[in-house]
């Protein structure tokens, strides 16, 4: 299935029904590295089912700005509420937010040590408490789901990139999350890849998942985002449904960056 | 160039070549003494030259081996018995060997039951050592092991180290009943009730010192390699989870917790051990309330398990700072606190990227053991420079006794290396 094939089966994302439901909602954020100032006044509200890929120059601010949101970093000014949790400095509460938050990395970040199961079982083990004999049918039902069921016993060294990336994935689905964050998960991979670990993400998209996601893939942007958020500067320069943003894009910063990401 | 590709044929290769083998004069012996052993002139001068090494070693050492003498009451009747042969005097060994392996005060009536400890620590650390080939409830035996190996090596009454091992077992009963609700409640709680029971049962065995008793054996007269491996076990099994601890809080956020353990390391390191082992034998009974009499063998332990905990713990701190930091936010994203990703992702990859640091300290730590001979006690290279080398029977026999303490050393220390370098490729998982 190509990516033509699987836009032309399904509505276009714009349509696809949104609910009024918040799962995020980030207020007034700013954020500073010492004295240096990378998001400046982020206002971003996300409903749930929706799928929103950020884009933007190296920079500008749109892996901190995710990061954030589970806590990976620190946010200095302003109110992140994450599915109804209010992100302060209280542990419990981080806690609870990233069990809820599957986030997937450029890296995989995948423990080398722990074979692809126990990668997959480790956190509902020991965070949710699930016992081990369910948490391993839930690995396996979304190791399946990823497409390499074969591979559980392995250990991630000897993975493709690709493949390490969609157990990653697995990982995270494995905590049954309600919102996924993805931080450029195609950046590190080879053109081949690419493809199999977007068409997973494709698949999780159709199936309703609140997604956020740092790519550069506008083909993936195009058929599956129903937002597209350009950050510059650590500020949102411009958001729009992807048809607009990427026939119309409004401000010239924008113009300047497809231009030259479209470019080639 | 690109006008003969241009003119060249389009091509497609549609079959593989098949593999065959090698020339046969790249194979087999001849192939490798030519290429490693007379690869020039330089190199065949080079081989010839330690030929000739080799030779001149053995011709000293094999006759020192074969005209050796095991027989014999004194140095003066090895040497009318050897009449210039050349052979060593390893009488001594025979003559002094349960000296050399348990000193000279331990009792010889009770040498079975050091003897068997030795035999039971091999049970005890098995399943640690060998987790994947041992069922997990053997490691109870692993728990166990020290208060079996108090009772036969002091002995005593059964009673103190049954007390002890209770304190324990209490102390983590309290523990984990409360450690749901908080962490630091659980820890002191832990404390108080194994601290409680330590005093009562300490009455209980003071009272009845004859109860299921071996007769006692003081600290003062253990000795020879005995007291070297009873160093050796106890301070490298306590240093390792405290340089740990010292490792990860010198990591830590909290200012208080991290000056404690930079302190603590960079104190330790800078002294020298045997400083801290004078300190233990002179000067701590100076600072202790008068009336105590703290053990001399628990506090030489103190010492050299600090001393060696300070350098596992920057060995430790070294593999934290080669994992990536993603493993870290790996951990993190997916829930999990902080004392699961350290005990569950971090520190089994940090430890295993230390094993070979940890090893060295180990090994050095056993075989600066022999320090302590230096401060009275007599371990093995006490009992040979003190009471046997200054007895009028064996004043001389130097080879044949230091050499057998190399030996012994050489053999445990062997044993460790070997041990690490197989578990560092049973914990290797990348391209298996």
């Amino acid at each position: 299935m190509t990516m033509t094939d699987n836009a032309a089966a399904n509505p276009s994302p714009a349509q696809m029904k949104v609910s009024d439901e918040v799962a995020i909602s980030i207020e007034n954020m700013n954020k500073w590295y010492g004295t240096f100032h990378v998001l400046r006044d982020i206002d971003l509200t996300v409903y749930r089912g929706e799928r929103i890929v950020i884009c933007g120059p190296s920079g500008s601010g749109k892996s901190t700005l995710i990061r954030c949101i589970n806590a990976l970093e620190e946010h200095q000014a302003g109110k992140i509420t994450v599915d109804g949790t209010v992100l302060s400095s209280d542990l419990k509460n981080i806690d609870k937010i990233r069990s809820e938050v599957g986030m997937c990395f450029q890296h995989f970040n995948l423990f080398p040590h722990l074979t692809i199961l126990e990668n997959c079982t480790l956190a509902p083990i020991w965070v949710r408490k699930t016992p081990k004999k369910e948490a391993e049918e839930t690995a396996m039902h979304f190791l399946n789901k990823v497409k390499i069921p074969e591979q559980a016993d392995k250990y991630p060294g000897q993975l493709s990139g690709g493949q390490q990336q969609r157990v990653a994935i697995a990982r995270s689905l494995c905590m049954q999350p309600r919102i996924m964050l993805f931080d450029e998960p195609t950046s590190a991979l080879d053109p081949e890849m690419i493809k199999e670990v977007l068409d997973t993400m494709i698949e999780l998209a159709e199936e309703g998942m609140t997604m956020l996601c740092v790519t550069h893939e506008m083909g993936f942007a195009r058929q599956v985002a129903n937002r597209v958020i350009f950050m510059d500067q650590g500020q949102i320069v411009e958001q729009n449904e992807p048809e607009e943003f990427f026939l119309h894009p409004k401000s010239d910063r924008t113009k300047l960056f497809l231009s030259q990401i479209l470019g080639h | 160039m690109s006008d003969s590709h241009a003119q060249s044929v389009a091509f497609v290769r549609d079959t593989v070549i098949p593999e065959s083998p090698p020339p046969a004069l790249e194979t087999g012996v001849v192939k490798w003494m030519r290429s490693n052993l007379f690869s020039g002139w330089f190199n065949t001068l080079l081989t010839l030259a330690a030929i000739w090494f080799v030779f001149m070693v053995l011709s000293v050492v094999v006759p020192w081996f074969a005209n050796g003498v095991w027989e014999a009451s004194d140095i003066r009747q090895c040497r009318e018995i050897m009449a210039g042969s050349g052979g060593g005097c390893f009488a001594v060994i025979a003559d002094r060997w349960q000296q050399l392996l348990f000193g000279f005060k331990y009792p010889s009536e009770e040498y079975w039951r050091p003897t068997l400890a030795f035999v039971l620590l091999f049970i005890a650390i098995a399943p640690l050592l060998f987790s994947k080939m041992f069922p997990r409830w053997m490691l109870v035996l692993t728990a166990l092991y020290p208060f079996v190996a108090y009772y036969l090596i002091w002995g005593g009454t059964i009673l103190a180290p049954l007390v002890a091992l209770l304190g324990f077992v209490a102390g983590y009963f309290a523990y984990a009943r409360v450690v749901r609700r908080s962490f630091a409640g659980a820890a002191a709680a832990g404390v108080v009730v194994a601290v409680v029971v330590w005093t009562l049962g300490g009455y209980v065995s003071a009272a009845a010192p004859g109860f299921m008793a071996f007769e006692p054996v003081a600290s003062r007269e253990m000795g020879g390699f005995m007291l070297n491996l009873i160093l050796g076990v106890v301070c490298v099994s306590l240093s390792l989870p405290l340089g740990i601890l010292l490792a990860l809080g010198r990591q830590s956020n909290l200012p208080v917790v991290k000056g404690i353990c930079v302190v603590f390391i960079e104190f330790i390191r800078g002294v020298p051990l045997i400083t801290l082992l004078f300190v233990a034998n002179v000067v701590l009974a100076y600072f202790l309330p008068p009336g105590t009499n703290f053990d001399l063998i628990v506090r030489v332990i103190i010492m050299i398990t600090m001393f060696a905990s300070a350098y596992i713990a920057e060995v430790i701190r070294g593999g934290l700072a080669a994992l990536p930091k993603g493993q870290y936010e790996g951990a993190e994203s997916l829930g999990l606190d902080y004392a699961q990703s350290m005990r569950l992702i971090i520190l089994p990859q940090a430890l295993k990227i230390s094993i070979p640091g940890i090893v060295n300290v180990a090994v050095g730590l056993f075989k600066d053991t022999t320090l302590v001979s230096i401060i009275s006690m007599f371990d093995l290279v006490g009992m040979i420079r003190g009471p046997i080398l200054a007895s009028t029977d064996w004043n001389g026999v130097y080879w044949e006794l230091l050499g057998l303490a190399a030996l012994l050393f050489f053999v445990v220390c062997y044993g460790i290396s070997q041990y690490s370098q197989w578990l560092e490729r049973q914990l290797q998982t990348d391209h298996r």
